[in-house]
């Protein structure tokens, strides 16, 4: 028997993958096979036909941003002048939720940068805004901006998410991940929180009983041994706390950034879509990226794996800086789900359906 | 290769192509009707490596339309303008030249040549084109007209189709495309492009260029008005003639765009439905060589999929698509070499250049005419 077929026993039997074994897939199985054991796993998983996705708004608070990531097309420096440079105002924030919530919308994913201006109490302070004048769920700071905000307020990372739960944060984005080899972070976002303290973010976040996603960008410096190593770490961290709703990949986008290689192509994201199914057996959910991948390779993920297509994303900044256009409408989306035989159901931020 | 199917409907498809036998109407429309994309397209990646082991093939190509001016007007169309409307254009000989000129350095093999039909043209202009392209690349197969335009212009010349094609072969025409099929069925025809030559004609038009020697490709134009039962009579139809002359070289699904045209309303055609289309032409034309997926209009990222759902051949680097980008294509005018080997080999196959008769294009052959 040769490494693959015993890899597809393993799996057959429904035993954990080693990244050893998740490594023989990705390079020796074919891409309709991988489809056909991912649909499967998904399947099992998720044995009625659904295919969810949320109706929220991206809000991005600000651009100004000490961390300078190599990857990064988004960004201000905070010394260049302020020009581009903003820090959303409460009028603009209210407009942007009012809106979200007139399309239906039942969630915020609220990110920005990190700021050396802003301290702990513009971060309470937004957050009671918000909770205080609408009934949104509030999905904000990913790990490097918890830590950020930690550092500076001398305050633990535990204390933090108290005080910001407190202040109305419901859940963690699972942003900032990367690839959570600290030899790469090292090269690509130094001055960002490294893979232990990210890890340590989510770990306290779930401890007080905060959910959160988890996200890999793959296809820049990594090779393929990091991705596993990357999806170890965050398998092992949902086998002690349960606390990740869902596993989302998504591919590098080089335009207008500072790392120079060729774009990850369909074939090499659906594999790799396909192999996180696999692999993080812990994981209720893994979603589509339409924002990196468009529309039609979005509706082909949900052969591969994917049970979740993601947010409507009313507003893209980030990714669309790095080049990639691409706006869904909900009703776009649910017939991209129709059409490839499954029903469209609307989610809240914690995968329970919608009416 | 034992395949477990989540739809057990396949399961009979798959035998019947593991023991060669042909596909019926019913088996056609349960390809388009199956929800098991990827039980589907493993039965289609069985036939084509069956065929063509890893190798995918692709063509250094060129694309040149000649004139965007035409008298039918088809309701499917954001290409065509009336002689007069704003953007409107016909290249002389010498603006062809100059096109050829602009891009001689490059390894070109073939030039896809085919147009509107233009009232202000005799038949003389046809034959210096081709005999214009020659002159400039004359290592390059001329690729040239479709059936639609053949008609026209035995009509020009008052010459037989067949007295037609000589003429044209004289002059250079090696090859033709496979387009102005649409959907050939007489329905659809009325309704979408009532001023073209009906079904009946095409067919009639195709088999007399086969008859001659001239190999051609066949089209579907296929995601606006026509039901799935249209879709597999056309592979049907397709599939007889073929049976008849063996003048078909490749098959290629196209994909309708409807922006800019009078059909605007109807979406854009999914993924699945690309994909279905891909693996039910390698399926139901048991006796085509090659499927194409073409990835003006289906995207170079799905094409790259394609490739393992029964496609063998991506087309060409093509250097400034119009027809499909005047009616919305999101996909990029050409592609570098560079660019179709790496997505064919990220996709785990063999890069193969190709000439238009499926010969490998060797290293001493890939030089330019310069």
């Amino acid at each position: 028997m040769n490494r693959l077929d015993r890899v597809i026993g393993k799996l057959d039997d429904n035993r954990r993958i080693s990244p050893d074994d998740g490594l023989v897939l990705l390079k020796h199985a074919d891409l309709l096979v991988l489809a056909d054991l991912a649909m499967r796993k998904r399947m099992e998983l998720h044995p009625d036909p659904v295919v969810t996705y949320v109706v929220d708004r991206n809000i991005n608070y600000t651009n100004i941003c000490v961390s300078g990531c190599r990857f990064c097309a988004f960004f201000e420096s905070p010394g260049d002048n302020g020009r581009k440079g903003y820090v959303i105002s409460k009028h603009a924030l209210s407009e942007k939720i009012k809106e979200t919530l007139e399309l239906g919308g039942t969630q915020i994913l609220l990110q920005g940068g990190m700021h050396p201006d802003l301290d702990i109490d513009y971060y309470i302070d937004m957050l009671q805004f918000i909770r205080n004048n609408f009934d949104i769920h509030i999905h904000g700071f990913s790990p490097p901006e918890i830590h950020f905000i930690a550092e500076k307020s001398g305050h633990s990372v535990a204390e933090t998410l108290s005080i910001l739960k407190e202040a109305g944060l419901c859940s963690i984005p699972g942003g900032g991940a990367e690839i959570l080899v600290d030899e790469i972070r090292d090269r690509i976002s130094p001055r960002k929180c490294n893979s232990e303290q990210w890890l340590e973010v989510m770990r306290q976040a779930h401890l007080l009983g905060m959910k959160s996603s988890a996200t890999m960008m793959f296809g820049h410096i990594e090779k393929d041994f990091h991705i596993f190593e990357h999806l170890e770490k965050i398998r092992n961290l949902q086998d002690e706390t349960r606390g990740f709703t869902a596993f989302i990949p998504w591919t590098f986008q080089p335009e207008n950034t500072r790392i120079n290689v060729v774009k990850k192509t369909a074939v090499e994201y659906l594999k790799v879509l396909a192999v996180s199914r696999l692999f993080l057996d812990n994981f209720d959910n893994i979603q589509a990226s339409w924002v990196t991948q468009g529309d039609k390779i979005a509706q082909t993920a949900l052969f591969f794996g994917a049970n979740d297509m993601g947010s409507t994303m009313i507003e893209e900044n980030v990714v669309s800086s790095a080049g990639v256009d691409f706006m869904l409408s909900k009703d776009e989306l649910a017939r991209l789900i129709t059409t490839a035989g499954f029903v469209p159901r609307q989610r809240d931020c914690y995968y329970n359906l919608i009416k | 290769m034992q395949i477990s199917f989540i739809d057990k409907k396949l399961e009979n498809i798959y035998s019947k192509v593991l023991e060669n036998s042909r596909l019926s109407k019913e088996d056609g429309i349960h390809i388009y009707e199956t929800r098991d994309l990827v039980g589907l397209g493993r039965i289609a990646d069985h036939v084509r490596r069956r065929m063509h082991g890893n190798k995918a093939f692709y063509i250094y190509n060129q694309h040149l339309n000649y004139t965007n001016i035409c008298r039918n007007r088809c309701l499917f169309c954001a290409y065509a303008r009336s002689r007069g409307e704003q953007g409107a254009y016909l290249w002389t000989c010498d603006d062809i030249r100059k096109i050829l000129k602009e891009r001689i350095a490059e390894p070109v093999k073939e030039l896809h040549i085919v147009g509107g039909l233009n009232d202000e043209l005799g038949f003389d202009y046809f034959i210096d084109l081709l005999e214009t392209v020659k002159q400039i690349r004359p290592h390059a197969t001329i690729k040239a007209f479709t059936c639609v335009e053949i008609d026209y212009l035995s009509r020009l010349a008052g010459l037989s189709v067949q007295k037609t094609i000589a003429r044209l072969k004289d002059a250079g025409l090696e090859m033709m495309p496979g387009g102005g099929a649409e959907i050939l069925n007489s329905r659809i025809h009325k309704k979408l492009f009532p001023r073209k030559i009906n079904h009946e004609r095409w067919l009639e038009i195709v088999r007399q260029v086969h008859l001659q020697g001239i190999k051609t490709n066949a089209t579907m134009l296929y995601g606006h008005i026509e039901t799935i039962e249209e879709r597999v009579e056309h592979l049907m139809t397709l599939r007889r003639v073929q049976d008849e002359t063996h003048g078909f070289s490749a098959f290629i699904p196209l994909a309708f765009h409807s922006q800019n045209t009078r059909l605007s309303h109807l979406p854009a055609t999914t993924a699945v439905d690309d994909l279905k289309n891909i693996a039910a032409a390698r399926l139901m034309l048991d006796n085509f060589d090659h499927i194409k997926a073409y990835w003006v209009m289906i995207g170079e990222k799905l094409a790259q999929v394609a490739l393992s759902f029964g496609a063998d051949d991506l087309d060409g680097t093509i250097i400034e698509e119009r027809i499909t980008h005047m009616a919305g294509a999101k996909s990029a005018v050409g592609l570098t070499r560079q660019q179709m080997t790496d997505m064919i080999k990220k996709a785990g196959f063999e890069p193969v250049e190709r000439d238009s008769f499926y010969n490998p294009v060797t290293e001493q052959m890939s030089g330019s005419d310069e």
